[in-house]
């Protein structure tokens, strides 16, 4: 491929020709997300409460603080429980539907269906999270929730508190956050699975091949390339959680739901520890481009092994 | 993708083997049916639950839970809500931002991409990747400075702050996808183009935009909702009822006294009805837009 000439005399720096389009996009960037990024860094470097008040140096001690803050650890260790409730159960159960739609219910049902059903496992995707997590609060709520209205009918007189109950509220969140996500994986996968070629498929019944065996000979490794975006993708969201859990829990109760993003905040904007809410930030940031890179890395490894294997 | 399935049935040659299969499980297909559609239903029972006791009066719900339908309409819970949230002022807050964002952020990603994709200036791979690397920031990390920021150029308070924040926010996704499309340009098109004397502004929007119109209402509509969608920078930057969003307003109320079921439920229809509307009115976009990227 050649760089084209444009109608300009210095065909070697054609290139440069171009950088007046560059120009508003790099310094809205700068502006926007490279100068804050960098200023945010400086101010976990201080103790602050924000506003007017005097920054008074602390070097490394907003981290060397987090060290020892329990509710720091607690906020990473829900991070975990976040991947599985955004990534790994929507994977697997995201991969199993789209096969079922795409495989059985598409092939024996018509197209129309699957794509009915897939949209009804894709609504929860559109529409704003926030919205969905009050809902949510309701269905939940412990006093006139729809649920323990449910259980009452039936004459339960001491309904779990599901969002207030501290070995309760975890899961509960979970559950939302498995509803809210599920649809996401359906639909990329489907989409990969119209990509596959279906003689494969036809080559494998007529070898005898069950469900099970074609999926997992032939399904599973053709549609990696989308495993590895929903993967990354999720994890990336489910390390960034925040409204899901502002309009559930607010990170209560005593802390079991609290997640670094939450956590940042409320150092930020609630306790005015704003150096300390920044710390938060970094290793926040700093984690996902870790995780990141290396899911990316294993992406990379699985793509060389395939072509060696080849 | 119907296309797709009929072509690819139409190849099947081995149909003997086909009926004997479908012989094989015909009860295990319709079991499998009915395990996705109760899937399906779990998946909607929240929003049907909303549904029933939008309209229900309290006393109805106390009495007769909230399986039931109701008994009468009951309009107060909507109304309350209406009044209390001011809702059209949220609305149009929400279409302002989102709009502006979406076309907005469109225009910066198809300049920058320009300069990328088909300008290919030096640095573009690293340009790429701190753009895919913003992509995946935490709000958090940038959030504290830009609020000084906006308090700085007296943008407190100001829808325009969270327009400027998120047209760059979202066309780091955008910049990111164009350049990767713009890429593979044909580069015949550029070339006589070029030879009939078209300058670099004159190709961009003569050649390269109507033949990008597709991928870019996709992006537009994707930017629209999920700026809509967004959360925690306009809680943050929005801080009066004047200038909120909807979604904002309608988790402001919560633990507020009047938010009883019917005002909650209400609340979250209208506040997710529009959202709803316009992806079913896009939907025609999406997928032209996503079949017009795959055939290329």
């Amino acid at each position: 491929m050649t760089t084209i000439a444009p109608p300009t005399r210095n065909r070697k720096a054609a290139w440069v020709h171009y950088l007046p389009y560059l120009i508003p996009g790099v310094l809205a960037f700068v502006l926007v997300i490279g100068y804050p990024l960098v200023m945010n860094v400086y101010i976990s470097l201080f103790k602050w409460k924000g506003g007017m008040a005097p920054m008074r140096w602390y070097g490394l001690g907003n981290y060397a603080d987090l060290l020892a803050d329990e509710a720091f650890w607690t906020s990473f260790r829900n991070s975990i429980s976040m991947i599985v409730a955004m990534v790994i159960v929507p994977t697997l159960v995201g991969l199993i539907l789209a096969a079922v739609l795409f495989d059985v219910l598409g092939r024996r049902f018509g197209p129309r269906v699957a794509s009915f059903l897939r949209a009804t496992y894709y609504l929860p995707q559109i529409l704003p999270v926030a919205v969905a997590g009050v809902v949510w609060n309701w269905i939940l709520n412990a006093e006139d929730g729809a649920i323990n209205s449910i259980l009452a009918g039936f004459g339960v007189t001491d309904p779990p508190n599901w969002l207030g109950d501290p070995a309760l509220a975890m899961p509960s969140v979970m559950l939302v956050l498995i509803w809210v996500q599920i649809g996401y994986p359906v639909v990329i996968f489907m989409a990969a699975l119209q990509r596959v070629d279906p003689e494969l498929y036809e080559a494998a019944e007529l070898d005898g091949a069950g469900w099970w065996a074609r999926f997992r000979a032939i399904t599973l490794p053709q549609i990696k390339p989308e495993t590895f975006v929903v993967t990354l993708t999720c994890t990336v969201a489910a390390l960034k959680v925040f409204a899901p859990v502002y309009v559930l829990t607010r990170g209560g109760p005593e802390g079991t739901t609290l997640v670094p993003s939450y956590y940042s905040f409320l150092n930020f904007f609630d306790k005015s520890k704003v150096g300390y809410g920044a710390a938060i930030a970094t290793v926040l940031t700093l984690v996902i481009i870790i995780v990141a890179g290396v899911i990316l890395a294993f992406q990379a490894r699985a793509e060389r092994r395939e072509r060696e294997g080849r | 993708m119907s296309a797709v399935s009929t072509s690819a049935a139409r190849l099947r040659p081995a149909k003997e083997s086909r009926v004997d299969a479908r012989h094989h499980r015909g009860a295990a297909r319709w079991v499998i049916l009915g395990l996705a559609c109760v899937f399906a239903l779990a998946m909607l029972a929240p929003f049907l639950i909303m549904l029933l006791n939008a309209f229900k009066s309290p006393t109805d719900y106390s009495q007769n839970g909230p399986l039931t339908l109701p008994q009468t309409l009951y309009f107060d819970g909507l109304v309350k809500f209406w009044v209390r949230t001011d809702f059209p002022v949220k609305l149009w807050n929400s279409i302002m931002i989102s709009g502006l964002v979406a076309v907005g952020g469109t225009l910066l990603s198809l300049l920058s991409a320009y300069a990328i994709g088909i300008g290919r200036v030096k640095g573009r791979v690293a340009l790429i990747a701190v753009f895919l690397v913003a992509n995946m920031l935490p709000q958090e990390a940038i959030i504290y400075p830009l609020f000084t920021m906006a308090n700085a150029v007296g943008l407190s308070n100001s829808q325009w702050s969270v327009i400027i924040i998120f047209v760059v926010i979202q066309a780091a996704f955008g910049i990111y996808l164009l350049s990767s499309v713009l890429s593979t340009f044909p580069n015949e098109l550029l070339e006589a183009a070029a030879l009939d004397g078209a300058g670099r502004w004159r190709i961009l929007w003569s050649v390269v935009y109507p033949i990008l119109r597709p991928t870019l209402g996709v992006l537009m509509v994707f930017f629209f909702i999920w700026t809509w969608n967004e959360f925690f920078i306009p809680l943050v930057m929005l801080t009066s009822n004047a200038t909120q969003t909807v979604p904002i307003a309608l988790s402001s109320l919560q633990g507020d006294r009047m938010m009883d079921a019917p005002t909650t439920n209400a609340g979250a229809l209208v506040s997710l009805l529009p959202a709803l509307i316009f992806f079913l009115i896009f939907q025609r976009t999406l997928t032209r837009g996503v079949t017009a990227g795959s055939v290329k």
